[in-house]
């Protein structure tokens, strides 16, 4: 075989290998823009997204009374603290927290603790918003499922749970009516 | 054939306990096929492909609907305009149901064409036949799931067929319903039922192919393959002759999910079901309309039933109905020309199912409904004592190599 025909045979390679390589690229590019709305399509709808705020009307709340509202499938805990909660969660000292962060931090109105009431370590429901409830060793939440407890601001104090339990964005649109979301 | 080398040392090891690579490599890579197919020979694997993509948009679909009465048309309507791209995958899972009938459609036309229900091929033939009934039966609960006027009132009548049967008929419609009434029991069973066929058609499928391995493929000559100088490894010519057609079907697929979706349904399906009012027309899919056709053709109630099952009866038998030993039309000069007027007589009954059932409309579907009939059971079986067919080639590769227009011309020269 003359060196001239072996640089053709050469050429075609090429030439066929950039065929190859495009038609598998192609059919990625087709593949992946079919697949995209099959999995986008489990994200949350639209009408799911336009339910997300929710507004809560406080002045029915006396001071240490708590209720449970619904927001976006889950609980969120709104207490009113007495003032000697509020004292407490104050003035603890936040060094050697698990997840360390003010009682200011956590609150816009003082009085009122927003919290989603979620356990940060597997998602139960903490107990602690009725009268009767095992409230934990800080007097503020308890987890049953693993035995996680929070204190009056709603921070993780002992057990399982690697956070604070979350504070949802929320707004005061009133001094007793707030906007969750 | 010689047991393929693989490089890649994870390939080999599975490979060597469990031969899925060596099975894969016989039946796609290097299965022979006739080297003479043509695009009609496509549509097989685009029913395939039909059938796949109805599956994926299904599974998500049902994860966006609610089978209950109450529930179904809003929760449709949500998927429309709530779920992301709802819209889109629910276009494609309709107009995917009219693109599986057009192509399987063509495909079954191209094996009565050529013949490719003939022996040795009559079982997967018959499968085929068993895929298009399950297909009619997965379509037809389909449609009753939007819950629409159109949905409510087809099945209430497709349901009350079977009331037609003597005796037992009115206690088998209660059963099928699950009460007195096309009602959420009936909504129920049918989303199961639905949701599960469709990997009963995947099993017979897969039947379907293996049958068709067993021998390969029929050719438009019609004529078994001599040797390996008739055949072509189906990679990469047909796997690439298989994606071409598919970049043309899914050109046209996508021009009538993005400009006309909904084309091929029915406005009335867009009014939630209504068991008080029945709609003015009540018509099919149109995949349905031959056989609806046939069905009001008959002025006995039994009876349209009959004719109807039976027009597709007809088909199981056909291996056997059929005497011709020669299989493409190509050779058959008077079963091509037949062959055309059955084309035109099932587009004629389809037009006639879709027109109301009175007048001129009535006699033309008695007339079209009893030619159906008589080519199958009249013309099938006597034609080939009159019919002198052309002689045929001696094998594929002499009329490939010459041109097929004067492979009957080479032949008989050949044998001078």
């Amino acid at each position: 075989m003359s060196i001239k025909s072996s640089s053709k045979i050469e050429k075609n390679e090429t030439k066929r290998d950039f065929l190859i390589v495009s038609t598998y690229a192609l059919a990625g590019v087709g593949a992946a823009s079919f697949a995209w709305p099959l999995i986008d399509q489990m994200n949350p709808a639209a009408d799911t997204l336009a339910l997300a705020s929710t507004e809560i009307d406080l002045s029915s709340l006396e001071e240490g009374q708590s209720i449970t509202v619904k927001w976006r499938g889950k609980p969120v805990f709104v207490r009113h603290r007495t003032p000697d909660e509020i004292k407490q969660a104050k003035e603890v000292l936040i060094d050697g927290m698990r997840d360390p962060q003010t009682d200011s931090d956590r609150v816009t109105n003082e009085k009122y603790i927003v919290l989603v009431g979620v356990c940060t370590h597997l998602g139960c429901v903490p107990l602690g918003q009725k009268t009767g409830d095992i409230k934990g060793q800080y007097g503020g939440w308890f987890c049953p499922c693993h035995g996680s407890h929070y204190d009056h601001s709603g921070r993780i104090r002992k057990g399982p749970a690697p956070t604070n339990l979350e504070v949802p964005s929320y707004k005061f649109l009133s001094d007793t009516l707030i906007r969750i979301g | 054939m010689s047991k393929p080398k693989f490089k890649n040392p994870v390939v080999k090891w599975i490979d060597y306990r469990l031969p899925i690579f060596t099975f894969m490599d016989h039946e796609l890579n290097h299965y022979p096929t006739p080297k003479n197919l043509n695009y009609f020979w496509n549509f097989g694997s685009l029913a395939g492909i039909a059938l796949v993509t109805m599956i994926i948009t299904g599974i998500v679909l049902s994860m966006n609907y609610t089978a209950h009465v109450d529930y179904a048309f809003d929760s449709v309507e949500r998927i429309m305009r709530d779920v992301n791209h709802g819209w889109l995958i629910r276009y494609i899972h309709m107009n995917g149901a009219s693109f599986f009938f057009i192509v399987v459609f063509v495909h079954i036309f191209r094996g009565l064409y050529y013949g490719s229900y003939k022996a040795p091929r009559e079982l997967l033939w018959i499968l085929g036949v068993l895929i298009l009934l399950l297909m009619m039966a997965t379509a037809f609960m389909g449609y009753v799931l939007p819950w629409g006027q159109m949905s409510f009132w087809g099945a209430t009548v497709i349901t009350n067929l079977f009331s037609a049967i003597p005796v037992v008929g009115e206690s088998i419609v209660t059963w099928l319903w699950g009460g007195f009434s096309v009602d959420n029991s009936t909504l129920n069973r049918f989303f199961s039922l639905h949701f599960v066929l469709p990997f009963v058609i995947v099993g017979v499928v897969i039947l379907h192919l293996i049958a068709l391995h067993r021998f390969g493929s029929n050719n438009p000559i019609g004529i078994d393959v001599k040797g390996t100088q008739d055949t072509l490894p189906f990679s990469p010519y047909y796997t690439i002759k298989d994606l071409f057609g598919l970049g043309v079907f899914l050109t046209f697929f996508a021009a009538a999910v993005f400009f006309f979706p909904n084309f091929m349904g029915h406005p009335d399906n867009y009014i939630e079901a209504n068991p008080m009012v029945t709609p003015a027309h009540i018509v099919p899919e149109w995949y349905f309309l031959p056989f609806y056709a046939i069905l009001r053709a008959i002025p006995d109630k039994l009876g349209g039933v009959l004719f109807m099952f039976g027009s597709i009866a007809v088909l199981f038998i056909l291996p056997w109905l059929d005497r011709s030993p020669v299989r493409s039309s190509q050779f058959r000069p008077i079963f091509k020309i037949f062959f055309w007027v059955l084309v035109f007589d099932c587009i004629l009954l389809g037009y006639l199912g879709a027109m109301p059932a009175e007048g001129i409309y009535v006699i033309l579907s008695r007339i079209a409904t009893a030619y159906y009939f008589f080519h199958f059971l009249i013309l099938f079986p006597l034609l080939p004592y009159i019919e002198k067919t052309k002689p045929l080639p001696i094998s594929i590769s002499v009329p490939v190599l010459s041109g097929a227009s004067t492979a009957s011309a080479f032949a008989v020269r050949e044998k001078k």
